[in-house]
Formats: C-alpha cells, structure tokens, sequence
C-alpha cells in the first residue's frame, strides 16, 4: 500500500509523455517505450499488453484478419450482476470478448492467432474464448497452419461456471485433433497465466513459450500460502522457475517474439 | 440450527421411531396403528425433503463422511479388479487409484479418485485431491486401455486437484492439460461417474468421457462454495449463498446438457441404501457400455469430441 502510495505521488512529477517503470523506476519516454515493444529499455520490465496491443505491436503490420469477432458473451447461469458487468467491461474496452483470433503472419509466416485480453474480466476463459479457440483450432487444421495462443488469464471464468469448466476439455480436444493432423502449436505465455487456462491449452503447445518473469501456474500463490501455511520463495511460478523444472521450451523477450516466432514456423513447414 | 440439521433430523426421528415400534409392540393395537402412521407420514415428509433439497445441501450430501467413496463402487461393480500403481515418473500417487477389472465379464480399466474413510487414511489420500502424479498415472492407465481395446470407466470425487507447491513444482497444470487432450483422443470408450464432488480441474482431468453421469447428490462445479464465495464477496462462509447461485447439482447439469444422465440415490443420501445406487451405476454402464458395441474406434473418439465441442 505505502509502495503503491509512492508510486503515485512520484508519478505526478511525470510529463504527460511520461511513464515510471514498476520494476527499476526509471523514468520511461512514452514513445521510446512503444518502440521498445513496452519492454522496459532499462531493465527489461515487460509490461501488460491488452490484445489489440499485442496484436498490434507483435504480427506484420496488416496481415491480421480477425475472425468470429461478432462472438459475444452468453448468461448461461443468470449469474448475479454478470450481464451488468459484462456491459460495463465492454465498453470501456471496446471489446466484444476476452480473446481476439484470426489469421496474421510473423516475419511473413502466415498463422492462425488468438491472444487473450487480460482487461476483459481478468482474461477469463468462458464459453465465447473457449469457442473462439476451438473454431480457430479447426480452421488451422483444414488450412493446414500453424497455431500460435497468447496467453493472460486468470483461469476459467467462474460466472459461467461448469460451462466455462468445459472450455478446458473442449479446447484441450481441438489441439489433440490438430495434434494428430499433424499441425505446429506454439503456446505463448505472459504475464499471468494461471488456473484452468495453464490446465488446458496454455501447456499443450508444441513448443511452450514464455515471456520474462510472467508469472505461470495452477493455482494462484495466495491459494498456496493458505494450504502449506508459508510464503512462497521469491521467484516461485515465474518464468524463469517453469523452465527450470522443465515445463518450458524457452523464455523469449517480447523484442524478440515476431522474429523468433517466424523463425520456428519456417523451420516447423 | 446445527450444520447438518438437514439429514440429521430425520436420523433422530427415525432412532425415535425405532424406540415407539417397540414400545407400541407391548402396548394396544391402537397405539401401534398411531406409531405406523407417524412413520409413514415421516418417511413422506422425508422423501419430499429430499427431493427439494437446496443446492447447499446437496454439496453437505456429497462429503457426507458416510458417503461411499470410489473403493466402494469398484468392489461393488466389478470383479476381478487388480490395483495397479505408480506413474512410471515420480511416484505411487494414492489418491488416484486404479487398474484393471471386469464389468459383467468384460475386461475394463477403473479408475478413481479416493477419498478415505477415516482421518487416517484421508492423510494417506490427501483427501482425492491429487497431484500431478495422480493424474500421470490415470493417463497411464487409460493409453494401456487404448493399447489393448478396453474402455475405461472413470468414478469422480475430488475437492479439487492439489494446490501445493510440490505439484506446483511438478506441473500440476501440465499433468490436468495432458490428460483432457489424450483423453479426448481415445479411440476405447470412457464412461465417468461423479459420485461425489466434482472439483473444478482436478476433476475434469479425469472426465473427458463419451458419457458423463452423476449420482443425484452429487455436485460439479468450476470453484467451490467457499472460494466463490470468497472471491465474490471476500468471505469464505457465505458458501451457502454462493452454492445456490452456482448451478452445481446434478439436474442443473442434465439441464444445461453437460451430462448424460442422472443415477438415483435413496432418500438421505448415497449411503443409506448403496445397494440401489450401485444398481443404478451398474444399469447405466451396462447400457453404456452395450451402445458402443456397435461403433468403430473412430466414431467413438468422434463422438466424445462432438459432446465437448457443443458446450457452450
């Protein structure tokens, strides 16, 4: 709180083209920060991206072509207060869902993309993220491309309950059935991927990408801490940990996605 | 009102009832037809509790300490069953068991989440909420199913898969993702029976089955009560409340075509009467069992993926 507190009574010495990084606290310039992909230029303090910025900042420019964007959110449950809130997510993010998909290309490597929305409801996965990630799936399989998911969630989205549980499953399928077809998955995870969406598609890729320090894993740390009664050792879920216990293939810095990602698919056709 | 006044205050009734049957026994037979009376009217009322049970208290009913546990259907259901343990990795996870087994003569693999039955043994089990190796183990099991042509039979029972740091280490995540894409990728049959909790995750992992069923008080649910509760209103004994918003009982989930079926318990609750549930499991897999007798190994995967692909 008294960090926070700080930081906000530092941050009004800012210029409006100003921003101070989390991490170093450097002072940042906005549109150097933009050109650096909104990785710290100091430290290499990545910070969050909402989908269009990523897909914006990470795909050739013009090659994205979005796909079942007229897919919005269904009150299976008549959840309390969930209609509203759904409204009011949707307006001040201008989106429709929680994930954006399509086709776009790497480095000139066409692919089928989704990338999560971590300020659409914590980037939860309901029905309409599972299904936008399964029509992609299937769409990559009978244009025979490779499959790239940006992951930033919170897991699955609990006002849909048991059918947003099912996500998991049906997700989980579709990559078994490109798995089987033969198709390339490459999982991008980012800060932060956890609970059913790291329990389904999010570790199921070919290859399992990671940005820096994102913080991955099943359970949340607070849920960790309450079952063993003790803190977790600083670095625990991150990154760099998960590659260390070997759940990831590499760790990649988001200055060097594009390029690494068109790298892989060329070397996967 | 005590915690569990729903299904205890029938249990006094009936020691009660037990009592006045005796005494009625050396009285009149005016008395005695007063006691039988009394007890009809109390089974009545008591089948009508039981049918408009709350959400809630369906969730009390599904960890009931005396609610069977896996083990229980196993032996009941089947013959033969030879344990089989370990995930070749790491370690014999126990609260996951599993093997092979015959159901009404045909070789099948079983596998299920095991709660104990004593404080003791739930320590040995962790309470069914399994780790990553648990799950390594079930799907060790169902890819030797797929090799030599049997179908699997799953019993679901779980608060959830385990939230510590060893299966987090392990990739407790890894080993639920792995397990709902090769489960959907069987070409043997799977049958799943959630007979008791039906936890988030941890269950699913072993509940990508061509047939889903659930015992009448059984629930299934994305989050618990209690962590619902506590993320919506930052309580965790608001439960209660959470339970009835949730739609995690077994007619909500036939409601919203995410199960196949229904297996009726007796009034109170599984193990009041466990012969008539088993009866119920046993004619449910035997017909589901039967239906895929006549479908190629490539309709069944195919059909299991069209049950998951339409939800939602």
């Amino acid at each position: 709180m008294v960090e926070e507190f700080m930081k906000k009574k530092e941050r009004k010495e800012l210029k409006a083209y100003q921003i101070e990084c989390p991490d170093c606290k450097e002072t940042l310039d906005n549109d150097e920060l933009l050109n650096e992909l909104n990785v710290c230029y100091f430290c290499g303090y990545h910070f969050r991206l909402n989908a269009r910025e990523r897909m914006e900042l990470l795909v050739d420019p013009g090659s994205f072509e979005e796909y079942d964007s007229e897919l919005t959110t269904f009150d299976y449950l008549n959840f309390p207060d969930y209609t509203e809130k759904v409204k009011a997510i949707k307006s001040k993010t201008s989106e429709k869902e929680g994930l954006i998909s399509g086709k776009a290309s790497f480095n000139g490597e066409a692919a089928i993309i989704c990338v999560m929305n971590p300020d659409f409801l914590m980037g939860s996965m309901g029905a309409v993220v599972g299904e936008k990630i399964t029509r992609a799936v299937e769409k990559a399989i009978t244009l025979q491309l490779p499959v790239v998911i940006f992951s930033s969630s919170g897991g699955a989205r609990m006002q849909e309950g048991i059918v947003s549980l099912m996500q998991m499953a049906k997700t989980s399928a579709a990559l078994g059935k490109l798995d089987r077809s033969g198709g390339l998955y490459i999982s991008v995870l980012t800060d932060p991927t956890t609970g059913g969406v790291t329990a389904s598609f999010s570790m199921l890729g070919d290859l399992n990408i990671a940005e820096p320090n994102a913080l991955i894993g099943f359970a949340g740390p607070r849920v960790i801490e309450q079952t063993i009664r003790q803190t977790l050792p600083e670095g625990f879920q991150k990154s760099e940990f998960l590659k260390e216990k070997g759940f990831l293939d590499k760790i990649i810095d988001r200055r060097e996605m594009t390029r690494f990602l068109g790298d892989m698919i060329a070397l996967h056709r | 009102m005590n915690e569990n006044s729903g299904s205890n205050a029938f249990d006094v009734l009936h020691e009660h009832i037990a009592i006045l049957e005796e005494l009625a026994a050396k009285a009149s037979v005016e008395v005695a037809k007063e006691v039988s009376l009394f007890k009809e009217k109390t089974a009545k009322a008591e089948q009508k509790h039981y049918q408009e049970l709350l959400p809630w208290e369906r969730v009390k009913l599904a960890r009931h300490s005396k609610r069977p546990v896996a083990s229980d259907y196993i032996e009941s259901l089947f013959t033969d069953f030879t344990e089989l343990h370990g995930d070749r990795y790491f370690k014999d996870d126990q609260a996951i068991i599993g093997g092979v087994a015959r159901f009404n003569g045909q070789a099948v693999t079983v596998i299920g989440q095991q709660k104990g039955k004593t404080t003791k043994e739930n320590i040995k089990r962790n309470f069914a909420m399994a780790s990553p190796e648990g799950y390594r183990k079930a799907l060790r099991l169902m890819q030797q199913a797929e090799k030599f042509g049997r179908p699997v039979v799953t019993f679901i029972d779980t608060p959830g898969a385990y939230p510590g740091m060893g299966a987090e280490e392990r990739g407790q995540a890894e080993a639920i993702a792995r397990n709902l894409m090769e489960m959907s990728q069987l070409t043997v049959p799977v049958v799943a029976i959630v007979i008791g909790e039906g936890g988030s995750g941890g269950a699913l992992g072993l509940g990508v089955a061509n047939h889903v069923f659930m015992l009448e008080n059984a629930i299934y649910s994305v989050i618990s009560p209690e962590g619902l509760s506590s993320i919506l209103w930052k309580d965790a004994t608001r439960a209660q409340e959470a339970a009835n918003i949730m739609k995690l009982t077994a007619q909500d989930l036939l409601e919203l075509s995410i199960i196949e079926g229904i297996i009726a318990e007796p009034s109170g609750g599984a193990h009041r009467d466990f012969e008539t549930v088993v009866f119920g499991c046993k004619k449910e897999i035997a017909k589901s069992l039967e239906s895929f007798k006549k479908k190629t190994p490539e309709q069944i995967r195919e059909e299991r993926y069209q049950k998951f692909r339409q939800i939602g």
